[in-house]
């Protein structure tokens, strides 16, 4: 830098005037430019910290993260996280945090594979030549993107709660799962002894099925015949485990909902929050996706269609080699940045008080020990790693999905 | 000798035109059709007629008797109470009954003109002048309403300056606040939006540093982890001693926020500028300042004007999230309501009030979004 305003200076000496000229000098005006941006931001940061420093000792406020040791001392509403993590109000804070990150990242798993499922059924649905399917799935669409999501959470909380009925008169499915006001009651699975083994031979299925897959894949290239593989696969990722699990003796054991005189006893509740932000999220992420389905299904020009059907593929070829393939690569990416939208809408669980990450941690725990700054940085953390790691999924898919050139 | 009689044409058969022929095309063409309609009827018929029966046929309407416009219309003897409401239908007088705060939340009774003017100044602004097309100074009409509307505003709603009784900000709410949150955060988030998104495409190293990472940090994180930034934090942030409105914070928040979206929505539009046109700017000797003042933002933000409306949805939707940080807004006032001792129970009325109130606006702002963008893209068709 010091070259180039010397440098300019140079240049300008035959003209006599230095300083316009080093005005008018366009890398000494960015230079300019950006050293000011830089010290107003940095300017700021650094009042802000300094004010941070002083209102926390005015206000005698601790700092630092000792207080993840601390005792935390309340009781969190029973669901995942407490059974994978193992909470008991004597755990320290730093056990809320990941009771607090399981149950955020449950909600967002199963909201994400539901509201694929909803959001493709309705995609299609939308562009389906029966009138009356096509118009309810327009309808559907309409009706649940235009409610803020917080709404459809509190709505569907509320009505659950209200219209499921007490535990006593429990709604029983063939005495598997019982439905009231305490959520969704399911048999409890308890693996045994050899069900690692079972674990271990779906694993070895789908890597084998992959192969599979492969190798056919690789003599079609060849030779042009071309071989079903769905047979294999169905046979190595589900059969071969099953077949090991009746071998080793049905090592899995169900611990089912009994209906006692007041209560339900024994099995595995899901509790109402947890369906009522599932489902609310779902539906409403639903709709976008079900949006971009249509918008990837629509991009395919009609000639593609036309082309795949003159060299003689049948419908279900042309679905799936054609249309497909060019529907998703529209589709893909908004639908994964939805993915990422599921995951911050669900922080919004603090208000029906399912315990998530924003619920525990940002909320009793922050309320309690009133270290906002560390609590809520460790919270934003784990939602920028979590968009990262979303981003960086979305790179690869495009990259993947990118018309390869000639 | 043989006459030709002209035989009248045969009718079409009746599989061929009208209804039938419509029903069999659109909803009887295969099996598999048909199947699917009469599924979808069957859906219908379980959740239309329970619906209607919940909102209408087993409601209560007794408002007693309404004032409208200086006409007294009675609907019965006296307005209903809870306990003679009923269970299985809805309670719309209790939404009639609390009508005043879903509207203007604890806004002193005496003063409601003043919202009320600026409800009318809202329509004014986001209905009428869209709507109505050409007439003389169409754009010098519509700036100044742009400036003077926030102005009026607020002067009007908070009162002070010596003429109007003051109102503090704890005592608005309902869909005032809402309206209130949403146009702030809309009409300050956009110049910063701009900037931001200038910023990034700069070729000032620093400048596009910051302004990618403000961008990408407030797009990563939830709307609520912003919101509690800004009310737990930001106090502390500043000198000691100085008192930061509750209202103030979360309007911060929710700017900050909304910028960050604005910001990706004009670049989009910036990206979509030929370099053509920065190179001409350039070639004619325009400055920074003017290049983008006058060439590439009336270009680019013409483009992205369908997304800066769908991105203001968004907003309007987010706005509900004051309620978290403990905000009085029109959603906040179902459970501050149904709270009322006399009206124990009643959230589902309000939920489904708040809903149908909430969807008419978005939904509009959608069809108008979607009007401008079918209008947009006939302009750009060259």
């Amino acid at each position: 830098m010091k070259k180039l305003i010397l440098d300019s200076l140079g240049k300008s000496k035959h003209r006599g005037s230095n300083f316009r000229d080093l005005l008018y000098n366009n890398e000494a005006r960015a230079f300019f430019f950006q050293v000011i941006t830089f010290v107003l931001v940095v300017g700021l940061f650094y009042t802000a910290i300094g004010n941070l420093f002083d209102n926390i000792e005015a206000r005698g406020i601790q700092t630092g993260f000792s207080f993840l040791n601390n005792r935390a001392g309340f009781d969190i509403l029973p669901f995942l996280g407490n059974i994978v993590v193992d909470y008991t109000p004597e755990s320290s804070n730093l056990t809320v945090f990941y009771v607090g990150l399981v149950n955020t990242l449950v909600v967002a798993f199963i909201g994400i594979i539901l509201s694929t499922l909803i959001g493709l059924l309705i995609g299609i649905a939308r562009l389906s030549n029966n009138y009356l399917i096509a118009k309810l799935a327009g309808g559907y669409i309409e009706l649940f993107r235009n409610i803020p999501i917080l709404l459809q959470i509190l709505f569907w909380y509320n009505l659950f709660i209200n219209i499921f009925p007490h535990p006593k008169q429990s709604l029983a499915f063939f005495d598997i799962a019982f439905l009231n006001q305490r959520g969704l009651y399911l048999p409890k699975p308890i693996p045994e002894d050899g069900f690692l083994f079972v674990a271990l031979a779906f694993v070895i299925g789908i890597i084998a099925a992959y192969f599979i897959k492969k190798f056919f894949k690789k003599k079609q290239d060849l030779t042009g015949a071309h071989t079903s593989t769905w047979p294999y696969t169905l046979g190595l990722v589900i059969g071969f485990p099953v077949i090991i699990y009746f071998l080793i003796g049905s090592p899995l054991q169900f611990d089912y909902a009994v209906l006692g005189k007041f209560n339900l006893r024994g099995g595995m509740a899901v509790v109402p929050e947890f369906l009522a932000l599932t489902f609310a999220l779902s539906v409403y992420t639903a709709t976008y996706i079900a949006e971009a389905i249509r918008s990837g299904i629509e991009a395919v020009d009609k000639g593609q269609k036309e082309a795949a059907a003159a060299i003689g593929l049948s419908p279900i070829q042309s679905l799936k080699l054609i249309v497909l393939p060019q529907a998703l690569r529209v589709a893909i990416p908004p639908t994964i940045n939805q993915y990422l939208n599921l995951t911050k809408n669900s922080s919004l669980a603090t208000v029906i008080g399912y315990p998530e990450l924003m619920s525990t941690f940002g909320g009793t725990v922050l309320n309690q020990v009133g270290q906002a700054v560390e609590i809520l940085a460790m919270a934003m953390l784990v939602y920028l790693v979590i968009s990262l790691f979303i981003s960086l999924l979305l790179n690869y898919v495009n990259k993947k999905m990118e018309i390869q050139g000639r | 000798m043989s006459v030709f009689d002209q035989q009248s044409t045969r009718k079409p058969p009746i599989s061929q035109i009208g209804a039938v022929l419509w029903l069999r095309t659109n909803l009887f063409s295969s099996w598999i059709n048909s199947a699917l309609t009469l599924a979808s009827l069957y859906l219908l018929y379980i959740m239309i007629p329970p619906l209607l029966d919940w909102m209408i046929f087993n409601a209560s309407f007794s408002f007693g008797t309404v004032n409208l416009f200086g006409f007294d219309i009675k609907f019965s003897e006296a307005m209903a109470t809870n306990q003679n409401c009923g269970r299985e239908g809805a309670c719309w007088p209790y939404i009639y009954e609390k009508l005043y705060m879903y509207t203007y939340g604890f806004y002193p009774r005496t003063e409601t003109w003043r919202p009320n003017i600026v409800f009318g100044l809202t329509a004014l602004l986001f209905v009428i002048v869209p709507l109505v097309k050409h007439y003389k100074h169409k754009n010098r009409v519509t700036l100044s309403l742009i400036i003077l509307y926030p102005l009026v505003s607020y002067v009007l709603i908070a009162g002070g300056f010596g003429i109007l009784m003051p109102v503090s900000t704890d005592q608005w709410g309902g869909l005032l606040l809402t309206l209130i949150i949403a146009s702030v955060g809309i009409i300050v988030s956009f110049p910063i939006g701009v900037l931001l998104a200038l910023g990034r495409q700069s070729n000032l190293k620093v400048i596009k540093l910051f302004s990618t990472l403000f961008i990408e940090f407030i797009r990563a994180v939830p709307l609520i982890t912003i919101l509690f930034m800004a009310s737990f934090v930001l106090p502390l942030f500043l000198e000691s001693g100085n008192y930061f409105d509750k209202l103030l914070r979360a309007l911060i928040g929710i700017a900050l926020f909304q910028a960050a979206y604005f910001a990706e929505v004009v670049r989009g539009g910036l990206q979509a500028i030929p370099r053509g046109q920065y190179e001409a700017a350039d070639a004619i000797g325009l400055s920074y300042f003017q290049k983008n003042v006058l060439i590439i933002l009336p270009q680019a933000l013409k483009i992205s004007i369908p997304n800066i409306v769908g991105s203001s949805i968004s907003l309007f939707k987010d706005t509900t999230l004051v309620l978290i940080i403990g905000l009085f807004d029109m959603l906040a006032m179902v459970n501050l309501t149904s709270n009322d001792p006399y009206w124990l129970g009643r959230e589902t009325e309000g939920f489904v009030f708040v809903t149908i109130v909430m969807w008419a606006i978005l939904y509009s702002m959608s069809r108008y979004s979607r009007k401008l963008e079918l209008r947009f893209n006939t302009e750009n068709t060259n």
